[in-house]
């Protein structure tokens, strides 16, 4: 570890110590795994039979995979609306019109600070009264999935074209392009390499987020898992939350590594000098631009 | 109007069981959040990946599922009880548990970032003049880390209390957006209440984020 700022290359007896580190912390890990196991032992959780069903043909044909397709239909839906909200009002944001920045800077500020369940509820609830019965739990988790991210992907846009040096904007100026053509084929362009990672990771964000139609009874993967299953299998409940688990970390962990490897494309591009911006953090009211940690965004 | 002030006493006891959640899981999200990061950047190979695995896998599981984990998976079936006679007791710290080892993989990256931000050349330099390895963490290593990671933790701070709403995951069925839900299954749907349930958030989260900002712009590090 002679690159980390902390440490320094450790000398002989540094490495002896370290060694005897490893080794104790090495075997409390091992000590809480076995723990664990020994309390899913206890309490039968590696019975066959609870397991079983997770074999078979109907769980995966009749539960997971409807669940599955509800889960992913609400997140391609609630992403491309979010992405179209967010260019819109980052776009919004960034105009030399005040009556048309303000309003959009406050609904974005706003849509960000809502706690997104809320929200969910609050359209689920509405929706009928306006527009008649009917089934609206989809159409509330993307309308909401909508709202919320797409006001902070559109905080990513709007740092995304900022972070282009003003010399680029400055020289397409002189050379006679006019606002929307410096936008459309100077600003954008460039933005796009950087934002894209920030983007993606937002996505992340976004699939966990379709989550929250648990509350909402809508047909996802956590419902199935969680409801639909055990009442079917009875016994299952921690087994089926094991397996649609998993489901989601491959999901979401897909997803984080294409956009590790955006960003790590958008490092080298040479086809804008600005760095990729960092995913920002769900603070209303702080100046864009600022670098927050990976994933702030919760 | 009517309905936001006949059911106010009660949204209002629901907002505070958040504003309740949020500080003991700010206080346990931290301290485990800290150790996480201490793990993940110890000179260690098997606490750091055993910190990354727990990071990289809390990170990308929706909080519903890890909240409904614990209570459908740790209490109903594996017998992790907190109190046998009140249930709901029992479901606050089911939520607390959830939400602090969900938080706290956030707490770990933001700190982690934050020592990340610290350049190489303040290590050496600090070596240099002869600093031992406590010294150079506690002089010129930590205070420029501590003030990087003002900013972001706050972001996860505000997060965190826009996430006590999902409690209800956990069983704990008296938190505002619960008590809102059942609120508009008696009255039907009602626009005061969600406006005045949305304000109080923001009266709590806004004055967070302006003040860890400015904090953060005040005691950054000119570079």
């Amino acid at each position: 570890m002679s690159t980390s700022v902390l440490f320094d290359a450790p000398g002989p007896r540094g490495r002896v110590r370290n060694h005897l580190i490893t080794g104790i912390s090495a075997l409390a890990l091992l000590a809480v795994l076995g723990w664990m196991v020994l309390k899913f032992n206890e309490k039968g959780q590696f019975d066959g039979k609870l397991w079983e069903p997770f074999t078979t043909e109907t769980v995966w044909v009749d539960f997971i995979l409807p669940g599955l397709v509800g889960t992913l239909t609400a997140a391609a839906l609630g992403a491309v609306f979010a992405l179209l909200f967010g260019a819109v009002f980052g776009i919004a944001r960034l105009s030399d019109h005040r009556w048309i920045r303000i309003p959009a800077a406050w609904i974005v500020e706003l849509f960000r600070a809502i706690p997104l369940l809320l929200l969910i509820f609050f359209i689920w609830f509405l929706s009928p009264d306006l527009f008649g019965g009917g089934d609206y739990a989809l159409f509330a988790i993307v309308l909401g999935l909508t709202l919320y991210n797409g006001s902070v992907l559109a905080e990513v846009v709007r740092a995304g074209i900022n972070s282009i040096p003003k010399g680029q904007s400055e020289a397409a100026y002189a050379v006679g392009l006019r606002k929307g053509g410096v936008m459309r084929l100077i600003l954008l362009p460039q933005g796009l390499t950087v934002m894209m990672p920030a983007v993606v990771s937002q996505l992340v964000v976004l699939l966990k987020d379709t989550a929250l139609g648990y509350f909402i009874v809508y047909v996802d993967l956590l419902n199935m898992g969680f409801k639909t299953l055990p009442s079917v299998y009875p016994g299952t409940k921690l087994v089926s939350a094991v397996v649609i688990g998993v489901i989601y970390i491959v999901m979401a962990m897909a997803l984080s590594a294409f956009a590790t490897w955006l960003e790590k494309r958008s490092r080298r591009s040479r086809k804008t000098t600005a760095r990729p911006i960092e995913p920002p953090g769900a603070v209303a009211g702080l100046p864009s631009g600022r670098p927050a940690p990976d994933g702030a965004v919760v | 109007m009517d309905e936001l002030i006949q059911y106010a006493p009660d949204l209002g006891e629901g907002f505070l069981n958040n504003i309740k959640l949020s500080l003991i899981i700010a206080v346990f999200s931290l301290i485990v959040g800290t150790i996480l990061a201490a793990m993940r950047v110890s000179p260690t190979p098997v606490l750091r990946a055993a910190g990354t695995a727990y990071v990289n896998v809390v990170r990308n599981t929706p909080l519903t599922l890890v909240l409904a984990f614990c209570y459908l998976g740790l209490s109903d079936t594996l017998g992790l009880i907190f109190s046998t006679e009140v249930p709901l007791t029992n479901s606050f710290w089911l939520a607390v548990l959830g939400m602090s080892a969900y938080t706290a993989a956030f707490v770990c990256e933001a700190l982690r970032s934050g020592i990340n931000t610290v350049p190489m050349g303040q290590a050496e330099a600090a070596r240099a003049i002869g600093l031992t390895f406590s010294q150079s963490i506690t002089l010129v290593i930590f205070p420029q880390a501590f003030r990087a990671v003002i900013a972001p933790l706050g972001s996860v701070l505000i997060a965190m209390i826009k996430n006590t709403t999902v409690v209800a995951a956990a069983g704990y069925t008296v938190d505002v957006a619960a008590k809102m839900r059942e609120t508009f299954d008696t009255t039907g749907v009602s626009i005061p209440i969600f406006i005045g349930i949305v304000l109080s958030f923001l009266v709590l989260i806004l004055p967070i984020g302006w003040y860890t900002g400015w904090l953060a712009r005040r005691l950054a590090v000119a570079r």
